[in-house]
């Protein structure tokens, strides 16, 4: 199937977060291996309003914290986003949200 | 536990030097190196913090090809002259290097 | 574990400083080190609330300064004497868990810790 994409960079981030759309994400999601569900969608949401207030594409670290601070302790859990975005989920989840590559993170 | 301050801006024209000499502790060396030199001239604006320092026995050096290139001829009394190698001793022998620029 | 301060010294937008201490202090956090942060002199200009920098084509320094807390950073000095000078008070601040230091704590600050990354 010819989904294409609009133009990434050379670790496969979207070079323009005004490209990013629900179908975008989808196709992103399914090059990683994921399905999403609305619990993805709900912490794709999140990362994106992460980087509104911080004009930063978040670590795992931070992630988990916003993610505790809005949504509480049961999914503010390294556990939890990993288990949605395997095997990095600041990476994956910053990569299917259209965001940059986030620094400090391998 | 002692910190060595570098400088590298000329105090004519900038606040690096008196900041530095402000939150210099008892122990510290201060060295001053590139434009910074300039801070070493007798008619230094910082010339009366530095003689207090050097009163209360804070080592203040110079790095002499740097004084020697700007031909500055009138350095206060106590700066001590200190070369590249000199430079790299004071850098082992503080804990720590803040570099103000 | 090394107790690391970065000193940041410049004002945000004119040349790098300010942005690259704050990247090297949130990469600290991210690798869960030790690391406090101080603003002094030109440095305190970072922290003005109702920044705009899009006017001059950059990011906002002090919505990053924002994500700090989520870092882990909670340790983030001010010289005091550098926001008098400037007429600058806690009000004028986009933190509000500042610690505001006089010079002599200034000082002990610099001893506190076995690290300096000068910016």
């Amino acid at each position: 199937m010819a989904d294409s994409l609009p133009a990434l960079d050379k670790d496969g981030y979207l070079l323009s977060l005004g490209d990013w759309s629900g179908e975008v994400a989808a196709i992103l999601a399914r090059n990683e291996g994921i399905t999403l569900t609305a619990q993805h969608w709900e912490i794709i949401e999140l990362i994106q309003a992460f980087y509104k207030d911080f004009e930063l594409a978040p670590a795992n670290r931070a992630l988990v914290r916003y993610i505790q601070q809005t949504l509480g302790g049961e999914k503010g859990k390294s556990i939890y986003l990993m288990q949605l975005f395997p095997p990095n989920p600041a990476l994956i989840a910053a990569k299917i949200a259209g965001l940059p590559r986030p620094a400090n993170c391998f | 536990m002692s910190t060595l301050h570098t400088v590298n801006k000329s105090p004519f024209q900038d606040n690096s030097l008196a900041s530095c000499l402000q939150l210099c502790s008892v122990g510290d060396s201060v060295l001053l190196i590139e434009d910074g030199a300039y801070g070493a001239s007798q008619s230094s604006p910082c010339a009366k913090e530095l003689i207090s320092l050097l009163n209360e026995g804070t080592r203040i050096y110079v790095l002499e090809n740097d004084v020697r290139a700007r031909g500055l001829q009138l350095l206060l009394d106590g700066i001590e002259l200190t070369d590249y190698q000199g430079f790299v001793q004071l850098s082992s022998t503080h804990r720590c290097i803040q570099s103000w620029y | 574990m090394s107790r690391i301060l970065c000193v940041s010294r410049h004002a945000p937008y004119q040349t790098s400083h300010a942005n690259d201490a704050l990247d090297a202090v949130l990469a600290a956090g991210a690798f869960d080190q030790d690391i406090g942060l101080l603003l002094i002199d030109e440095g305190v200009w970072q922290l003005v609330t109702q920044q705009d920098a899009p006017y001059v084509g950059k990011k906002d320094l002090s919505k990053k300064l924002c994500a700090l807390a989520l870092y882990g950073i909670e340790n983030i000095f001010v010289h005091e004497p550098s926001l008098q000078g400037r007429l600058l008070t806690r009000d004028s601040l986009c933190l509000d868990n500042v610690q505001l230091l006089t010079n002599k704590e200034t000082r002990q600050l610099f001893d506190q810790y076995e690290q300096i990354l000068s910016f």
